[in-house]
């Protein structure tokens, strides 16, 4: 089963990263972008009997690795589901 | 008093650590992540720098499951005494050790130079035979070195004496290289046996290159 983790630091936790691509894409000229958050992306195949299972199963690995809950948020979906 | 350096896959300053506690007297073991027990009689953990399995996902997150870190953090929870320079202040903030967490640079660059440090707070082992409000002059080389903490979390650490040491100018002036909240360079835990500062004490224990302010730092954790 493919399951995508999103994360992305907090609202109100400053993303410097963010703000460096916001003034680059200002210096190209872009004028109509107000704001960048950048976050990461990963993809994972597991085995699980159902959807429900999955979830909880990635909730707890967010929880404990793939995510700091200190500073960032994280989704979780099923693309193919 | 016996000091254990834990080396990691990447990290890179443990010869300088061992080097500064050895210049100071010490009996230095440097302890390999897979190991899963602290050497006997270990009376400080020191956590050094360096790119623990390079920073993959953020800095230090893969590095505090390592077999070493139970003990560490058993040793830690006893009261053990812990220092975390630099990657090892980021694994003693993901491994929830002291409170907070740490951000990529405000500039996004890697900076890497000395920087003067003020002693906000010198009630602690670590910190005692510095002077408070004096200033320290020891390198810094980071690029996830944002310090981050929430409101309620930065007053519980001034209400405690947690805030160790701040970034400053040469006057001692507030100048914040790399965006942490109040400046801040290092902090410990409530029981004052776990500290973390991202600066490198250990790279200025010789005057002919640059500074030894490392030393009345380092000498802190020797009785």
């Amino acid at each position: 089963m493919k399951v995508i983790v999103n994360i992305q630091l907090k609202d109100g936790v400053l993303d410097p990263q963010g703000k460096a691509v916001h003034h680059a894409l200002t210096s190209l000229k872009f004028n109509e972008v107000n704001n960048v958050r950048i976050g990461k992306q990963i993809i994972l195949d597991i085995d699980a009997p159902d959807i429900n299972t999955a979830q909880a199963r990635v909730e707890i690995m967010c929880d404990e690795l793939l995510a700091n809950t200190v500073i960032e948020n994280y989704t979780i979906e099923f693309p193919s589901c | 008093m016996l000091v254990a350096v834990i080396v990691f896959p990447g990290t890179n300053c443990e010869i300088d650590t061992k080097y500064a506690f050895e210049k100071l007297g010490q009996n230095v073991a440097l302890v390999f992540h897979k190991e899963e027990q602290l050497p006997q009689g270990t009376d400080l953990v020191v956590l050094p720098g360096g790119f623990s399995y390079g920073d993959y996902l953020r800095s230090a997150a893969i590095a505090k499951f390592s077999p070493i870190m139970k003990a560490v953090i058993e040793f830690a929870n006893r009261g053990g005494k812990v220092l975390g320079i630099c990657n090892g202040f980021q694994m003693l903030v993901e491994a929830r050790l002291l409170p907070g967490a740490m951000k990529r640079n405000e500039n996004v660059h890697f900076i890497s130079k000395f920087h003067p440090l003020k002693v906000i707070n010198n009630n602690n082992t670590f910190l005692k035979k510095c002077t408070l409000n004096s200033l320290v002059n020891i390198p810094i080389a980071h690029g996830e070195g944002s310090y981050y903490i929430d409101e309620a979390g930065l007053k519980e650490l001034y209400a405690n004496e947690q805030v160790l040491l701040t970034y400053c100018d040469e006057l001692g002036q507030v100048k914040n290289p790399n965006g942490s909240v109040d400046s801040i360079a290092g902090i410990c835990n409530k029981a004052k046996n776990v500290f973390g500062l991202m600066p490198h004490p250990e790279r200025a224990v010789e005057r002919i290159l640059g500074s030894d302010d490392g030393v009345k730092m380092l000498e802190g954790f020797i009785n």
